[in-house]
């Protein structure tokens, strides 16, 4: 999917867990997330889960205003 | 001589220790075979031992990825392992990928490594090119095929015999390996030539890998003027599902008109199966971050977010069915004139 919307022409970041899977089927920006029932979430930061989950999702706002490198992770 | 030793790697739901909420359990390791393990052992116990049966939770193998390949190291050096079989995984993505980290591990050692998968499983593509990799049906149903077609590639394997894709059904592994032929490669390039232009059969000796790179977008100049849009494949859809999203092999995919709300919150669900939905309904912001994105919005940094949050189910769902579902997605955000997608996966 990720793929073919970026074929229009429009920038996409794939927010996923297994990288791995993201990297092989040729996404040009992705940003790890924490883990896979939970990407943009840490049930167990408690207090912090906000702080974490608003900083990640920055990250992956920032990877669209980034020129895409050789690498597609945005750590 | 003595006997060659064989490991066998399962999952917990393989492993018989449970379903999606052990996915987190770290490996461990029984001295027996347990499930596809004592089967296989049965089967080529006249070949070799089994040390035993390694069980690891998917999402633990792939989320603390070290760790588990160190448990692997520690049982490599106790134990003289001649062959190790890891699945088969059938559409299993998840254990399709351990699967696929387990042969990479030892194929780097020199020791050869079996395994089973669906021909869409993600972890295949790394998985064949260190493994002897059978294709599978796509659910565990065929495990009654599997098996028997592993035990024959293992015995062969274990005695050293030589191997084909084409004659011992394993996936091609995109090695090439030198061969005898008496005609010399302009003698066989013009019978090719020949044979095509005679519109005969004929077979290439070397097929060429099909590659499909798209060109990354050119990034977005001012973030505060920009629209982006949400998509997610982690099967969040409104209380009730009013469209009825699969909760696999999804056959559509869903939008929603999130313009006058300020996060999904518990309007929101998830449908997908394969992953413990407990903290997605705890707050289903933690799958798709809209929350977050209209944040940004009210701050200023990002001009808006899209009206519409767009969803469907990423588990067992056909690669076609994915770019068809990409493609209707993408031309609707590229008519409206969106700068930018977050797509989130589970």
């Amino acid at each position: 999917m990720v793929k073919e919307i970026e074929r229009y022409g429009i920038p996409i970041v794939h927010m996923a867990t297994i990288t791995t899977i993201s990297e092989s089927v040729g996404a040009n920006r992705i940003v790890p997330t924490v883990a896979i029932p939970y990407p943009v979430g840490d049930p167990d930061l408690d207090g912090k889960e906000e702080e974490m989950r608003k900083e990640l999702t920055e990250r992956a706002v920032d990877s669209l205003h980034k020129e895409v490198t050789d690498s597609p992770l945005y750590n | 001589m003595s006997k060659k030793k064989v490991l066998y790697y399962v999952n917990q739901f393989f492993g018989q220790i449970g379903g999606e909420d052990q996915a987190g359990i770290p490996p461990e390791f029984h001295e027996k075979g347990i499930g596809a393990a004592a089967a296989f052992a049965g089967g080529v116990k006249e070949n070799a031992d089994l040390v035993g049966t390694v069980i690891c939770g998917d999402n633990y193998f792939n989320e603390n990825n070290e760790e588990a390949l160190a448990f692997l190291e520690d049982l490599n050096s106790k134990h003289d392992i001649d062959l190790v079989v890891a699945g088969p995984a059938f559409n299993a993505g998840r254990y399709g990928v351990a699967c696929a980290g387990v042969a990479e591990f030892f194929n780097e050692k020199g020791i050869p490594v079996l395994s089973g998968m669906y021909i869409e499983n993600p972890g295949l593509d790394v998985a064949r090119k260190n493994a002897y990799v059978i294709e599978t049906s796509d659910s565990a149903a065929g495990m009654r095929e599997a098996l028997p077609q592993l035990i024959k590639l293992g015995n062969k394997v274990l005695i050293g015999e030589e191997l084909s894709p084409e004659e011992d059904g394993y996936l091609s592994q995109g090695r090439r390996l030198t061969e005898i032929t008496d005609k010399i490669g302009a003698e066989r390039a013009v019978d090719m030539l020949m044979k095509r232009l005679k519109d005969e059969e004929f077979e290439t000796e070397l097929p060429m890998p099909e590659f499909d790179q798209v060109e990354a977008a050119a990034q977005i100049q001012d973030l505060s003027k920009a629209t982006i849009a949400l998509v997610t494949t982690g099967g969040l859809v409104p209380q009730g599902n009013p469209d009825h999203l699969q909760s696999a092999s999804a056959q559509k995919w869903v939008k929603y008109d999130v313009s006058e709300t300020d996060a999904l919150g518990q309007d929101y669900y998830t449908v997908h199966g394969g992953y413990d939905p407990v903290y997605a309904n705890e707050n289903p912001d933690r799958i798709a971050p809209l929350d977050m994105l209209k944040k940004m919005e009210k701050e200023g940094k990002i001009g808006k977010v899209y009206d519409f949050f767009y969803s469907t189910t990423g588990t067992g769902t056909a690669v076609d069915s994915s770019e068809q579902f990409g493609r209707e997605i993408g031309a609707e955000l590229a008519e409206v004139g969106v700068d930018g997608v977050i797509l989130t996966s589970t």
